[in-house]
């Protein structure tokens, strides 16, 4: 049985004149022990599916079950056995490191001994920081401290809403290899985020916008699902060239991607109707590649 | 060549703290120019000192010709800015966000009536123009936020991250107005953690402990580096960051 089973879940907000459908029939399943992440822009409906999850708030219609317990009715059970990071820092500010961590430890009838185990990796980058107020540490050391007090308990599954967002790069990398060993300590993890290029770091993700799932499958299965060619052109002159891409009768959708555009062809295109269409280019380079998450995303977003 | 940010060892220092640490560099106009570093690097004390909101320890710089010890409110009224965070007045209607910087900026009736009416039109926001800003869609705010910062046709634009957690269909739509902004003679000041997006730039800067430790244009930084993406340019140069912070 699934770790977390959530099944046709909607969410609305607002009056009945001006309503705003945050979650519009949700259904997926996480195994136990996986790594699943939503990947999604803002508002595309992450937190409010976290916050059900989590037992912080009600859906509208549909269920769904943490550990086979029921979110509604056994929420207290569920409380128990989940760790949750918010997206928004949510420590006492006031209080020092250690005092938080104590806190939360307290509160779930543990102590900090009980579990270091599971928290070491993480807390003792923090340690040397113990005696400093929560609100005066810098966001990466708020970030780790965060995560320590959602593992306190050692949960069985860990809820992490959009924990990497304003991060920088080097940053981002170091939370994903912490993730990582979480996840060989058997906590199932769900986390969102709004960087496709996370979506690889995940064993399975659901893709989200607008308070739908537009796939959900493995990174590779995803990027499988496409199913028409990608090219990756470059020219001296890549905003003409985008211009001129769009305007070739093999170009299905053409779009900047870093150094490249991506122009998605469509199925049998000739290589030399292209070159002929981009004949104002010289020395164009046009490479055949595979699509990369964000490809999909905005492929599926277009459907 | 027209210079529009010129910084000579321009340095900020908070108690023994040296948040931005001599940085020299030119911005010319039209220029579209990537502000990288990791959190803490100094990018936004920096960037403060050039928008005239904190006045420098040491150093020399001139943002659109001003002086950015002594001139500051020149400086405020020749630069337009954007963040992620702060942007329009939510309990505002569109018609209404676009009056008010207008106003602010000391543009005539004339000005904001026609220039009002030209970004309604470029945005196709033509059913939304009374209605409030906080009902729109977070990509429509930022692209909107994004031509309030440009109403008064500034010298030069500060973005500081300005497609975070915006859909990438969006974000390439935000980057095509960045394009014709530029096209027009407006420079482009921006940060961003997405790499794909420091390729779109001319050139980057790229922060490390309060220094700018490496600045030419994409490809010739990634020449410099010896690898073929920003991504790992900017993670050979983070790793060695002796700080990070917020």
């Amino acid at each position: 049985m699934g770790s977390v089973v959530v099944n046709n879940i909607v969410k609305t907000y607002g009056t009945k004149k001006a309503q705003v459908t945050a979650l519009n029939g949700i259904s997926f399943e996480v195994a136990p022990g996986e790594l699943f992440g939503i990947i999604g822009p803002d508002g595309a409906g992450k937190t409010s599916l976290f916050r059900i999850l989590t037992t912080l708030m009600l859906a509208d219609k549909g269920e769904a079950s943490v550990d086979g317990y029921d979110v509604v009715k056994d929420l207290k059970a569920i409380r128990k056995r989940v760790g949750y990071m918010p997206g928004r820092f949510s420590l006492y500010q006031d209080l020092t490191v250690a005092e938080n961590l104590e806190f939360f430890a307290t509160i779930f009838n543990t102590s900090i001994e009980e579990n270091y185990d599971l928290i070491k990796d993480i807390y003792s980058q923090i340690e040397p920081f113990k005696n400093r107020r929560a609100g005066k540490l810098s966001g990466g050391m708020k970030q780790k401290l965060a995560l320590s007090c959602a593992l306190i308990h050692y949960p069985s599954v860990l809820f992490l809403d959009e924990p990497t967002t304003g991060v920088d790069a080097v940053s981002r990398k170091e939370f994903w290899e912490m993730l990582r060993r979480l996840k060989e300590k058997g906590i199932t993890i769900l986390v969102s985020t709004p960087y496709m290029d996370e979506a690889s770091l995940c064993d399975r993700v659901a893709l989200m916008q607008e308070g739908k799932l537009m796939s959900v499958n493995t990174p590779s299965g995803i990027v499988e699902q496409f199913g028409k060619p990608l090219l990756a052109v470059r020219s001296g002159n890549m905003l003409q060239l985008l211009r001129d891409l769009k305007q070739c009768r093999e170009v299905e959708d053409a779009y900047p991607f870093g150094e490249y555009h991506h122009a998605v062809m469509k199925k049998d295109f000739s290589q030399q109707e292209l070159e002929a269409c981009l004949k104002n280019h010289p020395g164009v380079t046009i490479k055949a590649i595979q699509p990369d998450i964000e490809d999909c995303f905005m492929d599926l977003m277009k459907n | 060549m027209e210079y529009v940010i010129q910084a000579e060892k321009l340095s900020k220092t908070f108690g023994e703290f040296k948040a931005v640490d001599e940085i020299s560099f030119q911005v010319s106009k039209g220029e579209i120019f990537g502000f990288l570093g990791a959190n803490g690097a100094g990018k936004t004390t920096a960037m403060r000192m050039l928008c005239g909101l904190s006045i420098p320890s040491s150093g020399k710089a001139t943002v659109a010709g001003f002086d950015v010890y002594k001139q500051t409110e020149l400086i405020k009224k020749n630069i337009g800015y954007m963040s992620q965070k702060f942007s329009l007045y939510e309990d505002l209607t569109v018609k209404e966000n676009m009056q008010f910087y207008g106003g602010i900026y000391g543009k005539s009736n004339q000005f904001i009536k026609e220039k009002t009416a030209a970004i309604i039109e470029q945005l196709s926001l033509q059913n939304e123009a009374g209605k409030l800003v906080g009902s729109l869609p977070l990509g429509w705010k930022q692209k909107l936020a994004f031509s309030v910062a440009i109403f008064h046709e500034p010298a030069i634009v500060f973005l500081d991250e300005p497609t975070g957690g915006v859909d990438p269909v969006t974000r390439r739509e935000f980057w095509g107005m960045i394009y014709q902004a530029a096209d027009r003679g407006i420079t482009v000041f921006v940060t961003t953690h997405y790499m794909d997006e420091a390729e779109y730039c001319n050139r980057v800067s790229i922060m490390v402990d309060g220094r700018i430790e490496a600045l030419d244009s994409p490809h010739g930084l990634k020449k410099t580096f010896g690898t073929d993406s920003m991504d790992s340019v900017f993670l050979k140069l983070a790793r060695g960051a002796a700080r990070s912070a917020d």
